[in-house]
């Protein structure tokens, strides 16, 4: 693998420096107007397909249709800081000040140039806070009148990486782009060695990227271009799935196939097959719709704050995508009212969302709304509980009889536990679910028994907790593998200073 | 099963802090988890979770137990009739059928009850004293521990064995997960070291020695198991004639043939005897995907090999038996099927598994050949490799971390 990847490499190099010859040497010597030499994308031929054995998609009930439905403009809007990790907010807005879409709401107070902005035009009405004060969400009352603060446009040929950053912090995008190592939102004060855009979703009932971005190529070709000024050429990477054409036309970017079950379509896995992080460096991520968001402010001046969404699950009617506004408020996207006693609203993928409620507000990062029957009532052991046939039980575990099962069928899976949390007892049942050549359980171990040592030698740098959210699905034990990678991360950083 | 549950939270308060009947809320606790999934719903992380949870994956393990228990329980009966001339070795197997399952039960049973009585008693007491739930860990240690004792051993002895087991073994280290040793193994080799006596002694076949004091024991029986037989040839050259009598048992007519030990009627261990009724076993837990059948093929494999390398020496009539028959017998398949695959004490990283595997099928075969003193080598093998373990498996992840190490320094030297 790794002999195959620097031959690609090499193959790659010695192509282009002939090409390069050609067009300096030999073609100059022998000038001939009508004669253009044929441009081929090197990089595009050459492009890689990664083949991810490791993982599992979860065949949950209600996938979005392909329909495409706008949602309706919404009474409020909502920015959450806690939806951005890592952040301490520092108010620039009293409640009752009138703001505009664009103005700004809050900035970080470790990175004030990591500014918050208003994603709709009206006041704040009301700021609210949780335990020790933490604000909790920063409410704006719409006032339907769609004004925006204007921003200077950028002339991207003239534009080097400090000006786009001082852009890119003065248009609010910061809070879009994620760091790793520590998976937090971005510090823009340390330069990355590389950007990564994820071209697909793989999670359970996600939205579907080519909807997500059509008609909006140019904008996100735009936003391509402004992160080339900020990192350079070659460093931009978009992973895809095999067969999509989303981003056929769009340069500037390097893409790579990848051919397997989710978590594929995690930028993080990703990384990790084409050019792993090492300890000491630093790449950015960015969602795909947050690329088009920014080519769009920055081309137009106003800025732009859309979210293409899919609203799905079982207990969902009619799931399809619907396009809305950051932070709108959830029962504007989920239509009929809902029994929030036996159904969940998750604000995110059902592996890694956050819980909601219909009177909530769409998360910051999130580009999907799930409703999944809530699993609050107890299972008899030879009906529905540990002992049954469980021939509706989708596990990855061959203990049920449902892998047997053809693969089309698609399951209605619940929010119950499934079971109580024990011990670390059975091996070998993360790493089917983990296309990483990391091993998860003596990483969790060594975050468990705070080794700092022993979690950067396993590879800490390289992952998010969504990456484990499949092994904390899979978990025989139920053990919160998420939040303990979570912590890992933190302490890391506050650790490293 | 509504009713069911409501009469459950009728009866809570007593078991909550401050009811009468607080002290017990550990057995509460763990009958109401076991009737009823917990109707918990998750709350951060991950909002769905997968249908299997400690309590069915411990279920697979005990129902792929089922085979060997029955056939073992039945195979006791079996021997006690043949050890008193009551059948031979001609007549059908399935002639007094009933018979031979109620002696076996009448002795297997008890062995079960103390062995789940004794040891669940236990993990209740330290489950109330640290404030925890039980963990299932101990209902496969439970019924693991019977089928690996001698038919004939006093229960107190069980009862102390598994006493020594939970306790050192399994909670002094914080309970199930957190073990180093194979609980039920660490039970057998409490008993073999502490009553080395008795149990290399007459306890193998039912009343073996009150039916020759009674003189009602059959012309040639001696109630010892194939290995005891084996471990005499020891120290003898091949060609000797008292080895060669006892190769005689070994061969196609004899006692321990290999039809014989693989369809498992020969005396021994309740539940160690029927290769066929482990492998059924084997069977279900790959099928399920519960036993590793990484470490069952190695371990098998690493057995084959040393079986294959002692032909080759052939210094004694027990080197030159052949392989597939050293495996069949013994404790050599259930140690393999239900020991060395305890994901708690065994290679914890996939490739680990591969080595600790071999290894432990590699030494089960060399320590019952080399030291006639320990005819069981199994269980000191697959203890051994609990032990090492842990470095295997921390040389396995250092090749990883290596790897990244180099990488890191490759790519500091590139930008440098």
């Amino acid at each position: 693998m790794d002999l195959e990847k620097r031959f690609r490499g090499f193959a790659v190099g010695m192509l282009e420096k002939i090409e390069e010859f050609y067009h300096e040497r030999v073609h100059a010597m022998r000038p001939r107007p009508n004669f253009a030499p044929r441009k081929v994308n090197l990089r595009e031929l050459m492009s890689r397909t990664i083949r991810i054995k490791k993982g599992a998609d979860i065949r949950l009930k209600g996938r979005p249709s392909r329909q495409v439905e706008a949602g309706s403009a919404t009474a409020t809007y909502a920015v959450q800081p806690p939806n951005y990790l890592g952040i301490v907010p520092k108010l620039e807005v009293k409640e009752g000040a009138a703001v505009q879409a664009g103005s700004i709401l809050f900035h970080s107070k470790e990175h004030p140039s990591v500014k918050f902005l208003s994603p709709v035009s009206g006041t704040v009405s009301r700021v609210l806070r949780g335990e020790k004060r933490r604000i909790l969400s920063v409410v704006i009352d719409a006032d339907g009148k769609g004004e925006s603060r204007t921003f200077e446009k950028i002339n991207l040929a003239t534009c080097d990486a400090q000006r786009m950053k001082e852009a890119m912090a003065e248009r609010g995008f910061f809070p879009f782009v994620e760091q790793r190592p520590f998976a937090t939102v971005a510090n823009p004060e340390i330069h990355p060695r590389s950007i990564h855009v994820s071209g697909f979703d793989s999670a359970p009932l996600a939205p579907d990227m080519e909807l997500v971005l059509a008609g909006r190529e140019e904008a996100f070709q735009f936003g391509i271009k402004a992160l080339q000024c900020l990192v350079g050429n070659d460093a931009i990477q978009v992973g895809i799935q095999p067969g999509q054409s989303t981003f056929d036309g769009i340069e500037g970017v390097e893409t790579t196939i990848f051919d397997g079950p989710h978590p594929s379509g995690n930028v993080g896995v990703q990384i990790h097959h084409t050019t792993p992080i090492n300890k000491g460096e630093t790449v950015w991520t960015m969602h795909a719709e947050d690329v088009a968001n920014l080519g769009e402010t920055l081309q137009t001046g106003t800025y732009c704050a859309k979210r293409t969404i899919s609203v799905a699950g079982s207990e969902h009617a009619s799931p399809k995508h619907m396009t809305t506004t950051l932070g709108c408020e959830v029962q504007s996207l989920t239509g009929d009212p809902i029994d929030e006693e036996s159904v969940r609203i998750i604000s995110g993928n059902p592996l890694t969302g956050a819980r909601t409620e219909a009177s909530g507000h769409l998360g910051g990062l999130h580009h999907q709304i799930c409703l999944l029957p809530e699993g609050n009532k107890p299972k008899f052991l030879l009906a529905d509980g540990w002992l049954g046939l469980g021939l509706d039980k989708f596990s990855l575990s061959k203990s049920y009889p449902t892998w047997l099962l053809p693969k089309t069928k698609e399951f209605a899976m619940d929010t119950c536990n499934n079971g109580e949390e024990r011990a670390f007892v059975v091996t070998g049942q993360y790493e089917p679910v983990f296309p990483f050549d990391i091993y998860p359980v003596q990483l969790l171990k060594s975050i468990l028994a705070n080794d700092i040592d022993a979690m950067e030698k396993l590879g800490i740098y390289e992952v998010a907790p969504e990456d484990f959210a499949l092994c904390e699905y899979a978990c025989t034990s139920k053990i919160a593998v998420q939040s303990i990678v979570r912590e890992g991360l933190d302490r890391l950083m506050k650790e490293l200073g | 099963m509504k009713a069911a549950h409501k009469l459950l939270d009728a009866v809570r308060p007593h078991f909550e802090e401050g009811g009468k009947l607080s002290k017990f809320w550990v057995v509460f606790d763990s009958l109401e988890t076991f009737a009823f999934t917990p109707g918990h719903a998750t709350k951060n992380g991950v909002h769905i979770r997968d249908g299997v949870d400690l309590k069915r994956t411990m279920f697979m393990v005990i129902l792929a137990l089922v085979p060997a228990l029955l056939f073992g329980t039945w195979n006791q009966g079996h021997q006690y009739l043949l050890s008193i001339g009551e059948i031979t070795v001609a007549d059908p197997l399935m002639m007094a059928f009933m018979d031979k399952m109620f002696i076996g039960a009448v002795k297997v049973l008890p062995l079960v009850v103390v062995s789940y009585g004794v040891g669940l008693g236990i993990e209740f007491l330290f489950a109330g004293m640290r404030g925890h739930s039980i963990n299932e860990g101990y209902l496969v240690s439970g019924m693991l521990i019977p089928l690996i004792m001698p038919v004939d051993v006093p229960l107190w002895m069980v009862a102390l064995a598994v006493a020594f087991a939970v306790i050192i073994a399994k909670e002094v280290f914080g309970g199930t997960g957190m073990n180093i040793l194979n609980v039920a193994l660490t039970a057998r080799a409490f008993l073999f070291f502490a009553y080395p006596k008795q149990l290399s002694g007459e306890i193998w076949i039912h009343q073996v020695k009150a039916s020759a004091e009674a003189g009602v024991l059959a012309d040639g029986y001696t109630g010892a198991t194939a290995l005891g037989h084996l471990a005499s040839t020891v120290g003898k050259a091949p060609n000797d004639a008292a080895a060669a009598g006892v190769m005689d048992m070994f061969g196609a007519d004899g006692m321990f043939s290999l039809t014989n030990s693989f369809l498992g009627l020969i005396p021994g261990s309740v539940g160690e005897t029927s290769a066929l009724a482990i492998l059924l076993g084997a069977a279900l837990l790959i099928w399920t995907g519960i036993g590793s059948w990484k470490i069952m093929s190695s371990f098998l494999a690493g057995g084959l090999v040393m079986g294959l390398l002692f032909n080759l020496m052939g210094l004694n009539a027990y080197m030159t038996l052949p392989p597939v028959h050293q495996v069949v017998m013994g404790g050599f398949m259930f140690g393999m099927v239900f020991m060395a695959t305890d994901p708690v004490s065994a290679s914890q990283t996939e490739r680990g598994k591969w080595i600790y595997g071999f290894f432990g099928g590699f030494l089960s075969i060399m320590i019952r050949v080399f030291n006639p003193a320990y005819p069981e080598g199994v269980m000191m093998a697959i203890l051994f490799m609990n032990v090492m373990a842990p470095l295997i498996d921390h040389y396995v992840i250092q090749a990883n971390t290596g790897k990244r190490e180099k990488r890191m320094l490759s790519s500091q030297g590139a930008t440098a």
